[in-house]
């Protein structure tokens, strides 16, 4: 199995790493061509305006979103949830992929210095899942068609609709993997009809 | 409700990796720190005066005032970082307390104590520290550092320095994960560095936290080499706002905003000539730079701290 990690800033190696020790093959993503042949790919963590711009200048916000309607699965952590949200409260400007229809808050909860780590519940997971938010974004608003996966302190923390999956920790960074094998095994499951547009 | 945990290492260094494959810029004032976040800068350092500056008018460089530093916190939605002096660990407890996102540690000011670093354990907010080899980068991590940078020559805008280092700790990781375990006591005993973290390295093949390249780097090849030389991002000082110096108002902001975005540009696509070759073109002039070879001893900021 063939998964990418968009690969423009942020922490796209550990999500690599992680996907690895699972056994899939991963390509760094940072053009639309190597986006080819994927089943899946993970925004990463990092600064969400960084990545909004670098995303925009070779064509990759259009390109992701094509791979997504032609039948990729998509997951963003963090930044990269800001990424695939439909709406960003007091950034109405800031690039964004549209994709998922939830509204999230940036650096909600608290700057550095309140960033912190916690035991999580997870549906379908038997034990807690340590989660580390990072100025993490808070998901204020969902739309009906998405399913809340988990929540911390009375908002949805993780959630998926279909195919497109959003974490506002970093699942990535705790050394458990099995948020990666979800992904993997629930929303990777179908064969990609991504075509990457010819030059 | 689940108890929460501040301030561990996992949250301290994880925030680091989120800076990989970005810039981070000094700043001096909200617009130069709305012109960084515009260009894509992934965190700015707010500092009253860049080293090229510092350099030039001499005295003893502080931290900066609390004032300036919540105009840029307010200016910006990205982290912001602030520096504090060698040593000087209440300066740091003041930047803890307004809030600012990460301290760094550094050289550029005057140091505080001339033979300790403080205890970064103690801090709830993460701190990067300059490192001139593997030693120094280790001793910065046992104290808490969760981030190193080089210790190029700050306000140059020549990379030589940055070179120097980054090549002298990615030579010694290469070295650690050829030995066998038995020669690793005498390497710690050799460079000052704890056994544990020695260990660590010659594991997992990298420092246990990212390594940015710091000072001198002025253009987009010299963070793209930076890039290819191992460090994981790149702190750009004098670089970009010393840089068209001849021009004023809304043509020096414009060539500023190229300039940055440029070296954003560069740290992303780093293994991409072609892209290099692009955002390199008409980017006008640079900041002119110092040649170190004409600095005396005391002016070389790398040899402070230890």
């Amino acid at each position: 199995m063939r998964v990418g990690v968009l690969a423009l800033q942020g922490a796209f190696r550990e999500h690599k790493l992680a996907f690895e020790r699972l056994g899939a093959s991963v390509t760094e993503v940072r053009l639309p061509e190597q986006l080819e042949g994927l089943l899946g790919i993970v925004i990463p963590g990092g600064e969400s305006t960084t990545m909004a711009k670098l995303m925009k200048i070779y064509g990759l916000d259009r390109a992701l979103t094509d791979f997504y309607r032609g039948g990729g699965a998509l997951w963003g952590t963090c930044a990269g949830a800001i990424a695939v949200s439909s709406e960003i409260v007091d950034f109405p400007d800031q690039p964004r992929l549209g994709l998922m229809p939830i509204s999230v808050a940036r650096n909600a909860y608290g700057r550095q210095v309140d960033s912190f780590e916690v035991d999580l519940e997870i549906a379908d997971f038997v034990t807690p899942f340590r989660a580390i938010f990072i100025r993490a974004p808070r998901i204020v608003g969902i739309a009906p068609s998405v399913r809340v996966v988990a929540s911390y302190a009375g908002a949805p923390v993780m959630v998926r609709q279909g195919r497109i999956m959003a974490t506002v920790f970093h699942p990535e960074l705790s050394g458990d993997d099995r948020i990666h094998g979800y992904f993997l095994d629930r929303l990777c499951s179908v064969e990609s009809q991504y075509q990457p547009a010819s030059q | 409700m689940v108890e929460k945990t501040k301030g561990s290492i996992t949250v301290k260094t994880g925030f680091a990796e989120m800076f990989k494959g970005g810039v981070i810029m000094d700043v001096v004032d909200a617009e130069q720190a709305r012109i960084a976040e515009e260009a894509g800068a992934v965190a700015v350092m707010a500092l009253e005066r860049v080293p090229a500056d510092i350099r030039v008018q001499g005295g003893v460089a502080r931290m900066s005032d609390p004032g300036m530093i919540e105009s840029i916190i307010g200016a910006v939605s990205i982290p912001v970082m602030a520096k504090v002096r060698i040593g000087h660990f209440v300066e740091a407890q003041i930047l803890e307390s307004l809030g600012v996102d990460f301290v760094d540690e550094s050289e550029v000011l005057t140091p505080a104590d001339e033979s300790f670093h403080i205890d970064k354990h103690a801090f709830t907010v993460p701190f990067v520290c300059g490192a001139t080899n593997i030693g120094e980068a280790l001793r910065r991590v046992g104290e808490g550092a969760s981030m190193i940078r080089t210790k190029g020559e700050a306000g140059t805008g020549n990379v030589v320095e940055a070179v120097r280092h980054a090549r002298s700790v990615v030579g010694s990781i290469r070295q650690l994960q050829s030995m066998s375990r038995d020669e690793l006591m005498t390497f710690a005993k050799d460079h000052g560095a704890p056994f544990e973290l020695v260990l660590s390295v010659h594991e997992e093949g990298r420092l246990p936290v990212v390594n940015f390249a710091a000072g001198g780097v002025a253009t987009p090849a010299d963070a793209a080499l930076m890039m290819q030389l191992g460090m994981d991002g790149v702190f750009v000082g004098s670089g970009i706002f010393k840089s068209a110096a001849s021009l004023s108002g809304k043509d020096r902001s414009e060539a500023w905003m190229k300039r940055a975005q440029a070296i954003v540009q560069a740290v992303t696509h780093y293994q991409n000539p072609s892209v290099l070759a692009e955002v390199s073109r008409n980017l006008g002039e640079a900041m002119v730079g110092i040649n170190i070879d004409t600095l005396s001893e005391e002016e070389l900021l790398a040899s402070r701290g230890w």
